[in-house]
């Protein structure tokens, strides 16, 4: 790729700095925003920084620039960057790399390193992050000449984004940043002799799956990440039209296949609803696209769907067969897969199935938080409806951890893909802020909801200074319930009620942002929701509104971890309350 | 799920600094239990094999080849647990022996085609290579002498006759799928 910007001159041939050659390559991977942090060994790759046309967000802690590079990452396909000193600024980027890892987030991760004579004398700031990092990335480098950089470049920018994506950490010493030599860059395609990450499916897997699909009375569709990944969105969406298998999504499923599609079933697993989890019990077949059989989906695996067959459509073969046990895997590309099983698979209308699944929603509706009365008091679950309603459906949410991430997965229906970024697997808090502000860097035109616990939110609401710095704009829900919620909702239901660390006392949240010189809104009714929503849109800026929402709510149904996924809690049910609930009423969607 | 047995990989990785310790920090990671690891240069420059032997049922073993096929500077593996294959390891052992023991001794070796490299007065060391059941057998037959010292090697692997791996070309099959 010769570099599109006209701002680069051409200097192939030229004697350059190691730290030159860092952005010479950036630039020609097609980058033009990272996140970091400079210290003493990143310092000559700073310096160097200024001659290209790369913006560079300072961001307040390298856990930001991790988590912000991971955010554009997810909400563009591209590639994130972001970069940091040796040691402590290579160390404090790790939750964030772990983060991109777990969630197979493709990153580049620049770390400067001490002089290279330094390396293993224990210098000043040297830490092994190549050592450090082996197990949370998918690979990385040391790089300790200036003519490995640019090569080295490439090939991370090519792993990270290739076959299964994951974050690559190249670290480079001081003093390969700070050698010149001649800048060579190779446009040909790269080989790696160990490293393969396409796979074709076998034919023989291939009519296996259209066999047992077609025999199948009760299937059920498993929509993951990898739906989102390998946009197959809209073949899916075929697939399901001519197929009418219902479709049960992940968390990080949610948006590849329409929330709103009468197919879509729904979210499965912990937190999923009732009737998707026992419709993946009563199934005789599921097709599980893109996903990993997490143990937060699957519950107990003794009790798992135990009278389905199993395809697993999957790109990475180290996932087959590594918690459930499949009786078709086809390995390659999902989007590639559903179309070639589009044209063999047959038309089905599957009345019985679809009739009998709606019966498993029994009373659900009536137990739906969403359609209980408010009473006066401040539901997250309302707040997060309401948000769905007075955003219609459009926004760019990001989640931290804890109930409101659940909450957003039930209530804020998505029916676009990458449009709902979370931590899943590895579930960090303190994720959301940062990773907005790179999904906003990523989609300037989206209206960007960050959607967060009082917890979590204070874990890195420094970041609030970053939107400030950089004039960006981040719409901050808190739902502040004044716990750690979720393990608060854990402690009620299995330790007894005893609340153990979790009553969290904040900050007048309205003053933080305040102080910032940013806008800080407070919400304690219901009533307030929707104005508040609509200042936040209209206002210039990043706002931060203080949910004061109940405190001691909890997210239902859930499977408590380990349980059968058909043991479910449900919320309890009051008959005669939903009476005079108002928004059972207004009741304007589906 | 099918029995847990000893198993032989024949892993070929490319010969850079810290793949050894990759290789290791996945196999610690993923609680697969490595018993022996042995890793050495092969007629290919650039190119390290190293041979693991470690207790797996049939599906943790499938899936330790794809992880390690997952690893950027991992060639080609080959699970070599059902094939004919040449396995040795080498031991060294120093046991207590007198003068009187010593004739004993020698013929034990003999029988087990090991070999005497070094004596003084009250002990011998013995070098044997074999397959382990056998190594495991003389220092079982030694034992009662009195081993003061054993050293051993982890086993290495190759395949008998006309199976070898084309390292000339040794990239990861195209249409490898980890469950076929
Ligand atoms: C970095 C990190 N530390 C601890 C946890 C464990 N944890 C999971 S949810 C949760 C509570 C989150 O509380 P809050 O941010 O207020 O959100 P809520 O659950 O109340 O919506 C905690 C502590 C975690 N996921 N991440």
């Amino acid at each position: 790729m010769t570099p599109s910007n006209p701002k680069l001159k051409n200097r192939i041939g030229e004697s350059l700095s190691g730290a030159q050659i860092i952005w010479e390559s950036l630039v020609r991977e097609g980058v033009e925003v990272c996140f970091g942090y400079p210290g003493g060994a990143i310092m000559p790759a700073y310096d160097a920084m200024i001659q290209y046309p790369i913006h560079h967000v300072l961001t307040r802690h390298e856990q930001g620039a991790s988590h912000m590079a991971d955010g554009y990452a997810r909400a563009s396909g591209q590639v994130g960057v972001c970069i940091a000193t040796s040691g402590p600024g290579a160390t404090n980027l790790v939750t964030g790399i772990a983060t991109a890892m777990l969630d197979s987030i493709p990153m580049v991760c620049i770390t400067g390193q001490v002089p290279s004579p330094l390396i293993g004398s224990d210098a000043f700031q040297e830490t092994d992050i190549t050592g450090c990092t082996i197990p949370v990335t998918k690979h990385n480098y040391l790089v300790t000449k200036a003519e490995q950089i640019a090569p080295t470049i490439r090939e991370a920018f090519y792993i990270a984004r290739s076959g299964r994506p994951g974050p690559v950490v190249v670290d480079i010493t001081k003093d390969a940043q700070q050698q010149s030599c001649t800048f060579e860059w190779n446009d040909d395609e790269i080989v790696l002799p160990g490293y393969r990450p396409d796979y074709t499916p076998l034919p023989d897997q291939l009519a296996e799956a259209v066999d047992l699909i077609r025999n199948a009375k009760r299937p059920i569709l498993f929509s993951g990440q990898g739906v989102i990944k390998s946009q197959a969105t809209e073949t899916l969406l075929q697939f399901i039209e001519k197929t009418n298998i219902p479709v049960a999504c992940t968390l990080l499923g949610l948006g590849g296949f329409p929330a709103t599609h009468p197919r879509n079933l729904g979210m499965m697993g912990m937190h999923g609803e009732t009737w998707v989890n026992k419709a993946i019990q009563d199934a005789d077949l599921i097709i599980a696209v893109g996903m990993r059989f997490d143990d937060r989906v699957t519950g107990n695996l003794k009790t798992y769907a135990p009278g389905a067959k199993k395809i697993h459509i999957e790109l990475d073969p180290a996932e087959i067969n590594k918690n459930v046990r499949v009786d078709v895997p086809i390995v390659g590309d999902a989007r590639a897969v559903l179309q070639e099983l589009l044209p063999h698979v047959e038309r089905c209308d599957r009345p019985d199935w679809l009739a009998y699944i709606d019966d498993l929603k029994g009373n659900s509706a009536v137990r739906d938080i969403k359609n209980l009365p408010d009473l006066g008091k401040l539901y997250a679950a309302h707040v997060i409806h309401d948000l769905y309603r007075f955003t219609e459906g459009k926004a760019l949410v990001v989640t931290d951890v804890g109930q409101h991430q659940m909450w957003e997965a039930q209530y804020y229906k998505h029916d676009y893909p990458r449009k709902l970024i979370t931590s899943g697997g590895l579930g960090t808090m303190g994720f959301a802020l940062p990773a907005g502000i790179g999904a906003k860097f990523a989609q300037p035109n989206d209206s960007v909801w960050v959607i967060c616990g009082d917890g979590g939110f204070q874990m890195t609401q420094a970041e609030l200074s970053t939107c400030a710095q950089e004039g960006i704009k981040v719409n901050v829900a808190i739902i502040n319930n004044g716990f750690l919620g979720m393990v608060r909702q854990w402690q009620e239901f299995f330790f007894g009620g005893r609340y153990v660390a979790t009553p969290l006392r904040s900050p007048d949240f309205v003053k933080i942002a305040d102080a910032h010189g940013l806008t800080g809104l407070r919400v304690e009714k219901r009533s307030q929701v929707e104005e508040a929503v609509r200042t936040a849109e209209s206002t210039e800026g990043t706002v931060v509104i203080d949910f004061r929402v109940e405190q001691e709510d909890s997210v239902y149904p859930m499977v408590p971890a380990g349980a059968n996924l058909h043991d479910m809690i449900e919320r309890p049910y009051k008959p005669g309350e939903q009476a005079h609930n108002p928004i059972f009423e207004t009741g304007e969607d589906e | 799920m099918s029995q847990s047995v000893k198993r032989t990989f024949a892993v070929f990785v490319e010969d850079k600094p810290g793949v050894l310790n990759r290789v290791a920090s996945l196999f610690r990671r993923r609680s697969f239990n490595i018993d022996s690891l042995n890793v050495g240069a092969t007629h290919e420059p650039g190119v390290s094999r190293m041979t693991i032997v470690c207790e797996a049922d049939e599906d943790t073993a499938k899936r330790i080849e794809a992880n390690l096929y997952k690893m950027v500077n991992v060639l080609w593996v080959d699970d070599i647990t059902h094939k004919q294959t040449i396995s040795r390891v080498l031991a060294l052992i120093k046991v207590h022996c007198n003068r009187e023991q010593r004739d004993e001794i020698l013929r034990i070796c003999e029988v087990f085609r090991a070999r005497a490299v070094d004596m003084s007065p009250d002990r011998l060391t013995i070098e044997i290579t074999g397959p382990q059941d056998k190594v495991e057998g003389l220092v079982s037959v030694l034992r009662p002498f009195g081993i003061l010292e054993l050293v051993q090697t982890g086993a290495v692997a190759m395949t008998r006759g006309v199976e070898k791996h084309g390292l000339a070309h040794p990239t990861v099959p195209a249409s490898r799928s980890s469950a076929a």
